[in-house]
């Protein structure tokens, strides 16, 4: 008999456990890590609670309608047509509960525009790209330039273009290198952006600010508990609006400063190795992935372009016999296209791998003058034109 | 007395119906073929939008790109929603004005029959400009149908976007000064302004709030095509100008757009409701007063769609006070529905089925737009799924079943047949299931923090999203069956009385079943 009844109760909890499993489980908004997190989390619960009770009622009431006066249980119709009582009742109450409302997300609201203007914590500018983002640490110096480096999607095509291989835990939620922030600290994050308008969104924050062109806006955050957070851009930016994740991982205070330390002793390696000599085979073999991950997004890993918004690399004239040029636009962009400019995003090395690189790649050798670019031609661009 | 009689048979001597074939559709100047041609045009631009949807579905049934790539999903989510609200929404809406506002006031025709003839064409031909991109290098607008700059500045094409979009603007404002015109000057004498049925009541507000804003929207796009073409900088930061500036223009023009697309479905569903419950709407008046509200609070509500762009405090606290205001005349609206059924002698054959499947998925998006209105929490909500499921739950079980509780109810007076009622029930159970399959899991997503306007997705948000696009090719394989009866119905079909429904009320229905081609040359008399 009781081995009937644990039957019976597998019997139902099976479904119940199926459907409260992880993947089933994301009905809800997280309650995040921030205490301004925690305080949206509880409004947007009291809220919810709010309408399902005035649907219970409303609903209720008119089913309930519905069955007693139906035709087969009621054959003559009432025929009034007005009531003021319960007219004035169903304005008033219903402005009573909007007020009981407002007033929680009023303060709330002011709390969190009173936390963004205080002073204190450390300042980090966000750049939204297509389709990346830049972050910028202002009071961080590293040789005579704010540190700043780029963070773009690791997730391969064949995870999500070409679906040739499985897809990993966190499938468009990983990036090359996450915005590193110390915890219980103050962050004020300053969002603009350089080309169309992004959105940087970290749902754990409860941080949503509009990255737009020409503007900063001022999202302030206080993370108390350390850990790895992934975020979405949420404006749409064209192509690629989906492959552009916001990851932030939140450290103690001195694994913070461990970190600064690295990018610092990163900067003086670099600025080493552009002074080296450089073979065409040691450029070509960098080069390769720097324009898997940077370029084939929209110039296409066989050098194509997409007829009508990128232009093909393989057999362009410039590609193949104006290196001059080819640096020019690498280093500015072309101002009113959606070629942005790389000199912040591409160290010298990695510059020059990549030119070297399309140079050389599908048939341009052969049709062009096959000169390569050199990390110094790269020195010697920035020091006559920046 | 004798001579509008005798104008009356002069009349018949001289005029022998509609013309024959093509030209009869062409040169029309006849409300009720305007109508017809209104009401075809959107089935057809559902029917299209809805294949558009079927493919963003699709695509989004698993992680990762199978169909598609990202530049063909961003521009069939920006034309689902062109097409759905300029081609299918706002025409049907336009279609059951040409029908029914003569009937119902009693007038003979629409006051300016030729310019209705012209508002009519130009909606082809613009969406013939617009879908014509997609034969372009370039192709189709890919900047979502709300086309910030400066997005869309640099975008291919985006003239024909532009041209097509002024085209639809110049059809409605046409079409709404034909409105207005007829309500003001040709209803049966009698007939006060209180005493006009809602559904008028509701076209003579969503006229003058089209006339109102369609220039806004004009001026947008202009300012764009001068932005993408002419050097200005209008939107362009790097030139002077200011991104921000174009939103705020846009949602001027894009929040009372959205009440363009719910007014007239208010109207729609006091009238069934009322014939269904066998007894007079409750609350005439406070149903006028309402609508009038929402759409005085559309004016004021814009940057509730812009919470995210870094506005001010007080600006955000305004916003957000006001947008809550619009809950009052809209719970209004609601609690005078159910106090309609209250004590009634209801049925429900499908045009009240989907008129009380109206008030209660419409009242579950109002309540969505409720959470969205609070500011802190919208921080959350803005632009993820959640918003996606709230607008398709207001438009899709909120117009759309509305248009197609009205089709119901006025095709018999429409073709003189009766439709097939078990039919009917049908594709109403089946869209009310596919609905809320597709859309009410997209709550959940939303609230889990998954971005609108994605192509691909975190692998959390798996399950949800296969649930969806099971639900949406449910709701649009439905649609077929809709397509199924309506034909039908005008071939053949149990022939209608003049008053088709016993509790119906209304100079609609004191016209014979088919409404013959002119009806009230002689105005009626309204008691």
């Amino acid at each position: 008999m009781a081995y009937m009844k644990n039957k019976l109760w597998a019997l139902i909890l099976y479904p119940i456990s199926l459907f409260m499993s992880a993947d089933w489980l994301d009905v809800n908004m997280p309650v995040g890590v921030t205490d301004i997190s925690k305080e949206v989390f509880g409004l947007h619960m009291a809220i919810f609670f709010v309408v399902v009770a005035i649907g219970v009622i409303v609903f209720g009431v008119l089913f309930w309608s519905m069955w007693k006066y139906r035709r087969s249980n009621n054959k003559k119709p009432a025929t009034f047509t007005e009531n003021h009582t319960v007219e004035i009742l169903w304005t008033i109450i219903p402005t009573l509960i909007l007020i009981a409302m407002a007033v929680p997300a009023s303060i709330t609201l002011k709390k969190i525009y009173d936390h963004e203007a205080e002073e204190g914590g450390i300042d980090i500018q966000v750049v939204g790209w297509q389709w990346k983002w830049q972050y910028k640490y202002l009071d961080e110096q590293v040789g005579n330039k704010p540190l700043s480096f780029f963070s773009n999607l690791t997730t391969p095509p064949d995870q999500y273009e070409f679906n040739r291989v499985e897809k990993t835990e966190n499938y468009l939620l990983e990036v090359d290198e996450p915005v590193v922030i110390p915890v219980d600290t103050p962050v004020r994050f300053l969002i603009t952006s350089n080309d169309v308008i992004h959105s940087w969104y970290m749902s754990d924050f409860a941080v949503k600010q509009d990255a737009i062109p020409g503007f900063i806006n001022v999202a302030k955050t206080k993370v108390n508990v350390p850990g790895i957070y992934r975020g979405n851009c949420t404006e749409l930016c064209g192509e690629r609006h989906a492959y552009m994740p916001i990851v932030v991982k939140a450290v103690t205070q001195e694994e913070y400063q461990e970190w600064l330390q690295q990018k610092r002793d990163l900067a003086e390696q670099i600025a080493y190795l552009t002074e080296k000599e450089w073979t065409s085979e040691e450029l070509l073999a960098t080069g390769e992935e720097i324009y898997e991950t940077r370029c084939a997004a929209c110039h296409q890993t066989n050098g194509a372009g997409i007829a009508g918004f990128y232009p093909a690399l393989a057999g362009s004239d410039v590609v193949m016999n104006d290196k001059a040029k080819q640096i020019e636009i690498l280093m500015e962009g072309i101002r009113g296209s959606q070629m942005q400019s790389f000199a912040e995003q591409l160290n010298e090395v990695e510059m020059a791998s990549v030119i070297t690189f399309t140079r050389l790649a599908w048939g341009n050798e052969r049709s062009g003058d096959g000169e390569i670019v050199i990390p110094k031609d790269i020195v010697e661009y920035k020091e006559t034109n920046l | 007395m004798s001579a509008v009689v005798e104008n009356h048979n002069h009349h018949d001597d001289h005029h022998h119906g509609p013309k024959k074939g093509i030209m009869r559709w062409l040169t029309t100047t006849n409300h009720k073929d305007i109508g017809t041609l209104y009401l075809w045009f959107s089935f057809a631009a559902f029917l299209l939008g809805g294949a558009f949807a079927m493919g963003i579905r699709a695509e989004l049934f698993e992680p990762g790109l199978q169909l598609m790539d990202p530049i063909r999903y961003n521009q069939l989510v920006t034309m689902h929603g062109l097409i759905m609200i300029f081609g299918g929404v706002m025409p049907a809406f336009v279609g059951l004005a040409n029908w029914l506002i003569p009937l119902q006031i009693g007038a003979p025709d629409m006051a300016m029959p030729r310019m209705n003839n012209l508002s009519f064409w130009l909606l082809p031909t613009a969406f013939a400009i617009l879908l014509s991109t997609a034969f372009m290098e370039g192709g189709m607008p890919g900047f979502g149908w709300t086309f910030y700059a400066p997005l869309s500045t640099n975008y291919p094409n985006v003239a024909y976007f532009v041209f097509a979009i002024h085209i639809m603007g110049a059809s409605s404002i046409m079409g709404s000064i034909n409105v207005i015109v007829t309500i003001m000057n040709m209803r049966a004498p009698g007939m006060t302004l209180m005493k006009m049925p809602l559904f008028v009541w509701s076209w003579l507000i969503t006229a003058y709030l089209l006339i109102a804003v369609m220039p806004v929207l004009a001026g947008a796009v202009t300012m764009l095509l001068m932005d993408a073409y002419f050097g200005t900088s209008f939107f362009d930061a790097a030139g002077g100008g200011d991104p921000v500036l174009f939103q705020h223009v846009f949602w001027f023009f894009g929040h009372p757009e959205v009440y363009i697309m719910i007014l007239p479905a208010f109207g729609i569903t006091s009238h069934i409701i009322s014939t269904f419950s066998r007894k007079p709407l409750f609350g005439h008046s406070s149903m006028v007063y309402a609508m009038v509200s929402i759409a005085v609070l559309s004016f004021v509500v814009w940057a509730h769609h812009m919470f995210t762009v870094g506005m001010p405090l007080v600006a955000e606290l305004f916003f957000m006070w006001a947008t809550m205001l619009i809950a009052i005349p809209t719970g209004v609206k609601v609690f005078n529905w159910c106090a309609t059924i209250f004590k009634g002698s209801i049925t429900y054959e499908t045009p009240m089925l989907f008129s009380i499947a109206f008030v209660v998925l419409f009242t579950i998006g109002g309540f969505s737009g409720l959470m969205l209105a609070i500011t802190p929490a919208d921080f959350q909500y803005h632009d993820t799924y959640f918003v996606v499921a709230h607008f398709h739950y207001v438009l899709v079980p909120g117009a759309v079943f509305s248009i197609m509780a009205a089709v119901y109810y006025w095709l018999p007076k429409w073709t003189g047949n009766m439709y097939d009622e078990k039919m009917g029930r049908l594709h109403f159970w089946l869209s009310f299931a596919g609905v809320n399959i597709t859309f009410f899991p997209q709550h959940f997503v939303g609230l889990a923090g998954m971005p609108r306007r994605y192509a691909d997705y975190a692998l959390q948000f798996a399950e949800w999203n296969a649930v969806s696009s099971v639900g949406a090719f449910l709701f649009g394989l439905s649609q077929l069956l809709f397509l199924y009866i309506v034909v039908k119905t005008v071939f053949a079909g149990k022939k209608a009385t003049p008053q088709v429904w016993d509790g119906a009320d209304g100079l609609e229905w004191t016209v014979d079943s088919p409404a013959p081609y002119h009806t009230f040359d002689v105005p009626p008399k309204v008691k």
